[in-house]
């Protein structure tokens, strides 16, 4: 009956636990942790980019022992945290423009490079705007020419700074405000928008890795793996926000949850443009449980709107079958119902 | 550096000068809800507090804790039919802790370590009689101790435990184990006196300064049941009692046991050990109606104990019984049909429930008694000052633990009494119902199962069928414990805050604090706390 | 060392000579030579810690400029009309940061209609974005510029754009005294940033500033700048004095006295066509006109001092500029008449030399003779060779409307370049 006492209460989905020995914990767990994003930031309530942004950047900092350079793109990021005369970044950063965030980065690491320092590791980080849209020329010219460079993009689908607009992240059906829920096809239309991992995968980078607030382990896991490694690395984060996704601002981690176990967003890595790793679905929900959560999606739950909800069911089944989201750990939903007579249970034969 | 340009350049550690916290109209507060198991343990157990401990292996400083409310851990791992585990939260998730069994890994390894009971620093020279050395004459005895009174056990058996004893097989309860714990309780300094029986309480009042009554249900119920001169029929309580003795009782090959409760369970077991072949029990309602434990009943299945629902003992004759078919009725209670079938059987038990001796409080006018049993009042006093009472003898379940549970409360009030002050009952904290909790963070851990002897060794002995968790298992069980309502150290809240409004302080009362002058009032900490031991409260304005 | 080279080799050997840390280049005509032959330089290990990279667009060249200069690296990228235009956010950010980054502008014509040839448009369209412009007149000129201007941006954080005439100067093969790099060592200190990503001292920058502290940045930019009127000539002299040449400065007078007193007339210009009009004024002196020249190096700062003095006594100006803008005329000219406020003298603007149309000594000549004829002078506003016969035939085509289409391609259609009927 003796068994490797392996187990904790809460296993390696919390942050950390008492009885866990120290290596083992989360950098988050650590008293010690860099804060490189600290208190006073002007973020909204239950930010989802202001803890992704915690999380990742204390990661390559301790990855980097210490010794990180961050350049910021023009966002909600670099707007709440650094308003003159507040800065609530407490190692060096860099903004520029909105577009050119890997483009400068790569004149960082350039300049380290020259100058004999390339113990100091660079990072670029911006929302999905200015990565997938007004960046992606200099994004592909970043990845093209392997500069040394980790670019997280923390993807909360929209142009939230500027009040809630499109962009080319932003999933079909959604609402915001240059994507209204009027009309035949309300929200965001489906058939457009960008798949940036992929799209990075394609430029056969040293290292893609997808990852969500929600799994701080997962998140923090693939930021170290990154910082083990030299070249153009990619890290594309969901990170939901409140305001412009209309979610309760204590829901952030449990929309972030359902986006991935419902498989709409689907979490893995690649290296040099192949899938190495899966992080599987571990209790599947549908997609409806992800989109009840917030009123950007309220227009699919009047009458008349099962096809559009479907579609997006498809289409988190497509990531399931592509990725191999669901594996003998999932508790998986049920499938489609078949056309078998429902069998006697044996509990209810014989009485009490 | 040289020298950085005018407000385009901004030094490290200068938002710290922008209190968010302005921004809340709520905030959250670290509490301390009642884990259900705390809540439903007769016996008042911290048992969640006793848990954490255990999980890092600090048994001693568990079994500590655990004691401080029940000095009979190894006894309850053994016969507590634990609602702790019924009301247990996990079990919502995928299945209750094992508490029972960790509870008997601490009191097993109490017993193996010898860890010892503290004795009182102060004596308060106060005189305590307490009646009957059964759990809840025990359990207060113990309290009272603890409390520095001078405390006398007067008990009319020659050895102590009560039912614990007379009426718990050996293999349920091995009396070594039984005889060490009571044994701690003698150490502390605590006397004890048998083969003593109380007849009356009144001159005691004068003697003793307060005295408490725990002599338990001792007599097997006696119903009438037609019998032929020379059929064999006896109690069940009688003939648990006498396997104590050097002479254990004769049944026979074939015993018939009319009952339904555990005291019948125990009975048909014993019979089947003593070298009956055959052992049915006679019970003239259904299953789920049936107040002996689930547990209890599969046991005895096992040993091959079988079972006549639905039927009433109508005669004993020699060598057989008549019992009589009985069926349902539209609401349920079983009605006679007529019709029966003669059983072969060499004895009948009975098992059909106990009673109170009173005799020692007859000609106390103040003592009031209502269906064989004595009324106590919050204070588990009775009509009359100092005279306290507790365990079978008072309305309540009747269980071990409960009895444990009066004794506790009673040593409490008694104290409060001898001292003239009155004893006020802690508030009672909100309950921590599962709804609170996050389990997403909870992983999948099945509950560790007690191994058993095979069945062929459990007929043919009186060793213990039930064996318990080694340490590595016991400390898995212990660790599943998801600490319903009270803060674990997770460092959720710590890690989980936007605005790093949560400070780890890793010692004291609370493990973290909120730093209010930066929190927003998001409630993430609330919603991704796996305990659930973090609340939202509007702020004042 | 004295070269017999094209002027796109010697500014690339003059760059490499000051040791830059990170080059980054997008080609675009007329600069491409400069940057390939700075990458043949850095690839064969000629120019140890350097960093070439090859952009994916100008946006990208200057904000990967931006990133190295940010973290402690001289920087320099080149770039000439739409490539200038493309990066144009860039460019304003290198200056609002106080980057002291070096560009070289090979001045060539904005589209559209697209152009590929010279003139002073796409520098002219960024005077305003805080980077200090350096306009030379020669090959040699050109390279010493570069070298001056890694000294003048890195004392002052501020970036500098050296401007050399596309094709006229980039393309051209002359007898240059190239800077070496011992000459340079001696003369340029190493950088020293005023402000860099250091993890060891960590700073934010490019915060964002709210209107009650926007103006005083923007000021402190301007008066920054301003300090450059003091610091050009400074840096020119200590230049002439190691290398023993003049190059640089802030403006060069030629020929403003005859008998010891200021000439009636002067000329005044930026870049290579300065050669072209020195030439007309020395053919008009030997006829006795009193004509001059004042050819203006660093057009920002503007030497409003500088311009003040050496025309004070002068009686008429003509400017002639290879940009305007639309919509009102001339841009030297105008920055001119703030200098010369309250000074009686005729002010004329003549805009010559768009898209890369030849100056030539023979035009200078038709409209210096108008300029100080009797028949009234010039207009207010001139363009230099315009083809007026072509201009009115397109007014009367437009006016009836008989053709439709841009009016480019019905000028070119007119001008037979261009089949008139559709296939």
């Amino acid at each position: 009956m003796t068994e490797q006492v392996k187990f904790y209460q809460v296993g390696s989905f919390a942050v950390g636990n008492r009885l866990l020995p120290l290596e083992v914990r989360s950098i988050q767990s650590d008293p010690g942790r860099s804060n490189a994003l600290t208190s006073g930031h002007r973020a909204c309530q239950g930010c989802g980019e202001a803890l992704g942004a915690r999380y990742a950047v204390d990661a390559a900092m301790r990855g980097a022992d210490g010794k990180l350079v961050a350049v910021n793109a023009t966002g909600c990021l670099e707007v709440f945290s650094t308003p003159y005369p507040e800065t609530s970044w407490q190692m060096p950063w860099l903004h520029s423009l909105f577009g050119n965030a890997p483009a400068v980065a790569a004149g960082v690491a350039a300049a380290l490079r020259a100058k004999g320092r390339e113990d100091i590791r660079v990072l670029a980080q911006g929302g999905d705007g200015g990565t997938v849209d007004i960046g992606f020329g200099c994004l592909s010219g970043m990845f093209e020419r392997n500069d040394d460079v980790l670019y997280v993009c923390y993807d909360n689908e929209g142009y939230m700074n500027t009040g809630v607009q499109r962009s080319g992240a932003t999933p079909p059906t959604a609402l915001t405000q240059t994507t209204q829920a009027v009309g035949e096809s309300p929200g965001n239309p489906f058939g457009t928008g960008k798949d940036v991992p992929r799209i990075a995968m394609a430029h056969e980078i040293p290292y893609v890795a997808t990852a969500t607030v929600a799994d701080l382990h997962d998140l923090e896991a693939k930021v170290t793996r990154a910082m083990q490694l030299r070249g153009a690395r990619y890290i594309h984060v969901l990170v939901p926000c409140p305001l412009g996704w209309g979610s309760a601002s204590q829901d952030t981690l449990k929309v972030a949850r359902a986006a991935t176990q419902s498989g709409l967003f689907p979490v893995f890595e690649a290296e040099r443009g192949e899938v190495s790793a899966v992080s599987q679905i571990r209790r599947q929900v549908p997609v409806e449980d992800y989109l009840r959560l917030q009123s950007r999606f309220a227009h699919l739950f009047a009458p008349g709107r099962e096809e559009a909800r479907a579609k997006l069911q498809a289409r988190a089944d497509r990531n399931i079958e592509r990725y191999g989201l669901i594996g003998p750990h999932t508790e998986a939903l049920p499938g489609p119902a078949e056309d078998n007579p429902a069998e006697d249970s044996p509990h209810e034969e014989g009485t009490p | 550096m040289k020298e950085k340009p005018f407000a385009i350049t901004l030094d490290v550690g200068t938002s710290l000068a922008n209190h968010t916290g302005t921004w809340r109209t709520e905030r959250p507060v670290y509490v301390h809800l009642m884990p259900p198991c705390n809540d439903a343990c007769p016996a008042g157990e911290n048992v969640q507090g006793w848990l954490y401990p255990a999980e890092e292996g600090h048994y001693e400083q568990a079994w500590r804790t655990l004691t401080d409310d029940n000095p009979f851990p190894a006894i309850m791992g053994r016969v507590c039919y634990h609602p702790c585990q019924t009301a247990c939260n996990r079990a919502q998730l995928d299945e209750a802790v094992g508490i029972n069994a960790v509870e008997r890994f601490l009191g097993d390894e109490a017993l193996k370590q010898g860890w010892a009971f503290r004795s009182p620093e102060v004596e308060t020279g106060k005189r305590v009689l307490v009646v009957g050395a059964g759990p809840s004459g025990l359990s207060a005895a113990y309290h009272l101790r603890r409390f520095g009174h001078q405390v006398t056990v007067r008990e009319s058996q020659d050895q102590p435990g009560g039912m614990m004893r007379y009426g718990i097989p050996t293999y349920r309860l091995p009396r070594e184990i039984l005889d060490a714990e009571v044994q701690r309780i003698a150490d502390i300094g605590v006397r004890f006196e048998y083969g003593q029986r109380v007849d009356s309480v009144t001159d005691l009042l004068r003697e003793y300064d307060a005295v408490f009554l725990a002599v338990g249900a001792q007599r097997g119920r006696r119903a009438y049941v037609p019998a032929g001169e020379a059929a064999k029929v006896m109690d069940a309580v009688e003939l648990l009692h006498d396997m104590e003795t050097d002479e254990p009782p004769q049944l026979g090959r074939r015993v018939a046991v009319y009952g339904g409760g555990n005291t019948a369970l125990d009975a048909a077991r014993t019979a089947k050990r003593l070298g009956a072949e055959e052992a049915v029990i006679v019970y003239r309602r259904t299953q789920d109606r049936m107040p002996a434990h689930d547990s209890e009943l599969q046991e005895a299945l096992e040993e091959g104990v079988l079972v006549k629902w639905l039927s009433t003992v109508k005669h004993v004759a020699v060598g057989s019984i008549l019992i009589e078919k009985m069926e349902l009725d539209e609401n349920g209670f079983p009605q006679p049909t007529g019709e029966t079938e003669e059983l072969a059987a060499d004895s009948l038990v009975l098992a059909l429930g106990q009673e109170s001796d009173l005799g020692l409080v007859e000609g106390l006018d103040d003592v009031e008694i209502v269906d064989g049993v004595v009324k106590v009042d919050a204070r588990m006093m009775t009509g009359r000052p100092g005279l306290f009472a507790g365990g079978d003898m008072v309305p309540d379940d009747r269980t071990v633990t409960t009895g444990i549970g009066h004794g506790k409360q009673a040593a409490r009030h008694i104290d409060a009494f001898l001292r003239g002050e009155p004893y006020g009952h802690p508030a009672r904290p909100e309950m921590a119902s599962y709804d609170r909790l996050t389990p997403w963070y909870y992983s999948e851990a099945p509950h560790q199962v007690r191994p058993l002897i095979e069945t062929a060794r459990r007929q043919g002995t009186f060793d213990e069928v039930v064996q318990g968790l080694d340490e590595q298992s016991a400390k898995f069980e212990a660790r599943r414990c998801m600490s319903c309502g009270n803060c674990f150290g997770c460092d959720n809240c710590f890690g989980v805050c936007p605005d790093n409004a949560v400070r780890k302080l890793g010692t004291g009362a609370y493990m973290y604090e909120f730093d209010y002058d930066f929190c927003k009032g998001c409630g993430l900490c609330v919603a991704e706390c796996p305990s659930g031991s973090i609340l939202m409260v509007p702020e004042e304005l | 060392m004295r070269l017999q080279i094209e002027g796109s080799q010697a500014v690339a050997r003059a760059v490499a000579a000051c040791r830059p840390h990170v080059i980054c280049a997008y080609p675009i005509s007329p600069q491409t030579h400069i940057v390939e032959s700075l990458s043949r330089i850095v690839k064969s290990g000629d120019l140890p810690g350097c960093e070439f990279l090859n952009v994916e667009s100008e946006f990208a060249a200057m904000s990967v400029a931006i990133g190295a200069s940010a973290a402690g690296a001289r920087a320099y990228t080149a770039t000439a009309s739409q490539g200038l235009l493309f990066m144009v956010e860039a460019v304003y950010n290198a200056a609002g940061l106080g980057l002291p980054i070096v560009m070289t502008v090979a001045n060539r014509a904005i589209g559209a209609p697209i152009n590929i040839w010279n003139d002073h448009t796409d520098s002219m369209s960024q005077r305003d974005s805080g980077w200090i412009q350096l306009y030379a007149e020669t090959n040699q000129e050109a390279a010493d510029l570069h070298v001056q201007a890694f000294r003048i941006a890195e004392e002052l954080s501020l970036p500098v754009m050296v401007c050399m005439d596309g094709f006229i100067l980039t393309h051209a093969v002359e007898e240059v005294d190239v800077p070496s790099t011992e000459q340079v060592d001696a003369w340029l200190p190493p950088f020293e940033p005023r402000q860099v990503l250091d993890p060891d001292e960590p700073v934010s920058i490019g915060a964002m500033v709210g209107p009650e502290a926007y103006t005083e940045v923007r000021y402190l930019g301007h008066l920054r700048q301003m300090q450059a009127l003091e610091l050009i000539p400074q840096v020119a002299a200590d230049f002439e004095a190691h290398f023993g040449r003049s190059s640089g400065g802030l403006v060069r007078p030629y020929r403003l006295e005859a008998d010891g007193k200021p000439v009636e007339t002067v000329v005044v210009a930026l870049g290579s066509v300065l050669g072209t009009i020195k030439d007309v004024v020395d053919e008009r002196r030997a006829n006795g006109e009193s004509i001059g020249v004042l050819g203006i190096t660093s057009f920002r700062p503007f030497p409003m001092d500088q311009v003040r003095e050496a025309l004070a006594g002068v009686r008429r100006v003509v400017v002639l500029e290879k940009a305007f803008s639309i919509g009102i005329g001339g841009i030297v000219s105008s920055n001119l008449r703030a200098a010369l406020d309250g000074l009686p003298l005729e002010i004329r603007t003549v805009v010559a030399g768009l898209g890369g149309r030849p100056i030539t000594i023979a035009s200078l000549h038709a409209m210096l003779d108008r300029a100080v004829g009797e028949g009234g002078g010039l207009e207010p506003l001139e363009f230099l060779d315009l083809d007026h016969d072509l201009i009115a035939r397109e007014l009367a085509r437009q006016q009836t409307g008989r053709r439709s289409g841009p009016a480019a391609e019905n000028i070119l259609k007119d001008l037979g370049a261009v089949r008139a009927t559709p296939f």
